[in-house]
């Protein structure tokens, strides 16, 4: 949009005839190739990808697909306009020189940059043992080859379903499930489904979902091995409590790992936990130096936001990737002055049971929680979350309308408990409730936001500088 | 004729669903299922439901192959724009 700032013209330059390449064809990298060339980016753009399609949406996989609805390979996103690449489909990322700014490719090839957008993503975490996770039956969920895989397995009738993992993913395969009549177990390490995401109360609500829908639902369980039959084709899983349990499905939902793995080694502050960027969306190399020409957008990034205490958040949310992706755009093409920070307020959606669950703001930093319209029993409600007396997120069953309310009002660092009072009778009182997350250092399936930055109130770390 | 509904910002009013049944459809009392991939056929509906979207969450594209097939000489409307596909 503006073009003053360019006191050297080199943006002017970057503009008209620089290289762009964007790693990660999916969500993210689309968006944010879309707002490049919106911005009026002329120069040459680069799409790496290692999976053979172009971008496509992920969220109908564990909806629509495996309810018959649509086609895993119809799920191609729509363009908001042409962008005009060059796109490197079917091939990885390798490495990256950040001196030769080159990003290196798995076919030997490598391709230059003068601004490079990471947005790889993650993927599903495999069943830790790789022969069971190699038998026949054995699914995870994130890719569009996975979602066409399990919805033909649905379709042929198994007799049993087994879902390891009752986060949101797990939880709508679940549901689904029942939705074609097929039984279905879940197994869960929590004491609920969606306990990581939203708590122990909410979760108790998801627990009660899921039985009256008729899955059967077992808690504080770990599954401990899965066993296949002579032809290599799941049949059973043993659980820690010693029971056993047949099924000749089995979906591992258990969280996902970032794709990160290809940065090693090249002094990119990328790890395990994601990549580490400022609010501006560029990296920070090893030494905690931010970068000027690499910049990371969508569920691979980890990023401090002001309203959270400047907590680094990786978000696993679909709006996340789509405005990150179009500030790390704009920010790419913008003197320093013109940058824009990224401050989207977390906002989530799933739909599982025929129930629509919807929350905004960042629910594990809640440490209490207000049931502030509706009810539990009904299962249509809305419930705010507190930490030290602010409002700091709320979420929604089959009561989304409320949710703008409180997104202005988590924006607006609102007081809790709120000091509004409702129309509505509450049955549940107006007496907060503690939120009942679990311990943050035990890991559940699939919070969808981790608060992944250094807590001042935590003091276990002893620093030892490199020298 | 591909399709994306920001879910975020859907507010489950059913306008789409009523206007184009065969492409939306309400799961439950507000959650919305959609084909991602419609039906040529269904154009003027879907670009009927684009429009009346009171929170504006529907994204459309017509794609050049989509064109290929239309027989209506309207001009293309809603958020799509013709695209070339992934090489
Ligand atoms: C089944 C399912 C259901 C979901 N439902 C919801 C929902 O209801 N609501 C919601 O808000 N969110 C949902 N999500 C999350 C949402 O889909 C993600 O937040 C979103 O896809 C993130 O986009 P992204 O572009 O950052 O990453 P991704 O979509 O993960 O894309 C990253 C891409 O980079 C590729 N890649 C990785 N490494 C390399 C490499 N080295 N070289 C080249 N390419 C590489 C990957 O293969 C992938 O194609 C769901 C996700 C799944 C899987
Ligand atoms: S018309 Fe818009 S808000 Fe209403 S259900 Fe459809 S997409 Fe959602």
């Amino acid at each position: 949009m503006t073009s003053t700032g360019t006191h050297d013209g080199s943006l002017e330059r970057l503009k008209r005839e620089g290289r762009i390449v964007v790693v990660g064809a999916s969500l993210a990298g689309l968006r944010a190739a879309e707002t490049m060339r919106e911005k009026g980016f002329a120069g040459s753009l680069t799409m790496i990808g290692d999976e053979p399609y172009e971008p496509y949406d992920r969220p109908p996989l564990s909806k629509q697909v495996l309810l018959g609805n649509a086609v895993a390979d119809h799920t191609a996103l729509p363009r908001r306009r042409a962008i005009e690449a060059e796109w490197r489909l079917g091939v990885p990322a390798t490495g990256l020189d950040m001196a030769a700014r080159r990003v290196e490719l798995g076919n030997g090839d490598a391709v230059e940059y003068d601004r490079l957008l990471i947005a790889t993503g993650v993927r599903a975490r495999p069943w830790p043992n790789a022969e069971e996770g190699a038998l026949k039956g054995v699914f995870v969920l994130r890719t569009r080859d996975d979602g066409e895989g399990l919805q033909r397995a649905l379709a042929a009738g198994p007799r049993r379903v087994l879902v390891i993992g009752a986060g949101f993913t797990g939880s709508e395969i679940a549901s689904a499930c029942r939705e074609r009549g097929l039984d279905v177990t879940v197994a869960e390490r929590g004491d609920a489904p969606l306990v990581g995401a939203l708590g122990g109360v909410i979760g108790a609500v998801a627990a009660e979902m899921h039985r009256e829908n008729g899955v059967d639902l077992r808690t504080g369980v770990m599954v401990t091995s899965l066993e296949g039959d002579p032809s290599g084709r799941v049949r059973a899983a043993h659980f820690s409590d010693g029971s056993t349990v047949e099924a000749d499905v089995v979906v591992v939902s258990l969280g996902a790992q970032r794709n990160t793995e290809w940065l090693s080694g090249s002094g990119l502050g990328a790890g395990p936990r994601g990549i580490a960027c400022d609010a501006g969306c560029r990296a920070f190399d090893i030494r905690g130096i931010v970068t000027d020409d690499i910049y990371v957008a969508g569920d691979v990034a980890r990023s401090p936001h002001a309203l959270f205490g400047y907590q680094f958040l990786s978000l696993e949310h679909w709006g996340n990737a789509v405005a990150q992706a179009d500030t790390a755009a704009h920010n790419m093409l913008s003197a320093s002055a013109d940058r824009r920070p990224h401050l989207w307020v977390p906002a989530f959606w799933s739909s599982q049971f025929g129930v629509n669950i919807k929350s905004v703001g960042v629910p594990p930093m809640g440490t209490e929680i207000l049931i502030t319209q509706g009810s539990l029993a009904e299962r249509r409600f809305a419930a705010a979350y507190g930490y030290q007396g602010r409002l700091i997120a709320a979420v929604t069953f089959d009561n989304c309308r409320w949710l703008p309310f409180y997104e202005q009002q988590i924006e607006a660092t609102a007081p809790f408990p709120p000091p509004f009072s409702t129309v509505d009778r509450r049955p549940e009182g107006s007496k907060p409730l503690p939120a009942d997350f679990p311990d943050p250092s035990v890991p559940t399936h699939g919070p969808t936001i981790t608060l992944s930055g250094y807590s001042p109130a935590d003091r276990k770390m002893t620093f030892t500088p490199g020298r | 004729m591909r399709l994306v509904v920001d879910l975020n910002r859907c507010q489950g009013y059913a306008q789409c669903a009523f206007l184009a049944p065969d492409v939306f459809a309400m799961h439950g009392d507000e959650s919305l299922l959609y084909n991602p991939e419609a039906d040529p056929a269904q154009r003027e509906d879907v670009m009927r439901a684009v429009a009346a979207c009171p929170v504006q969450a529907i994204l459309l594209e017509i794609t050049d192959e989509d064109m290929a097939n239309m027989v209506a000489p309207d001009a293309v409307a809603g958020a799509g724009s013709p695209s070339g596909g992934a090489r």
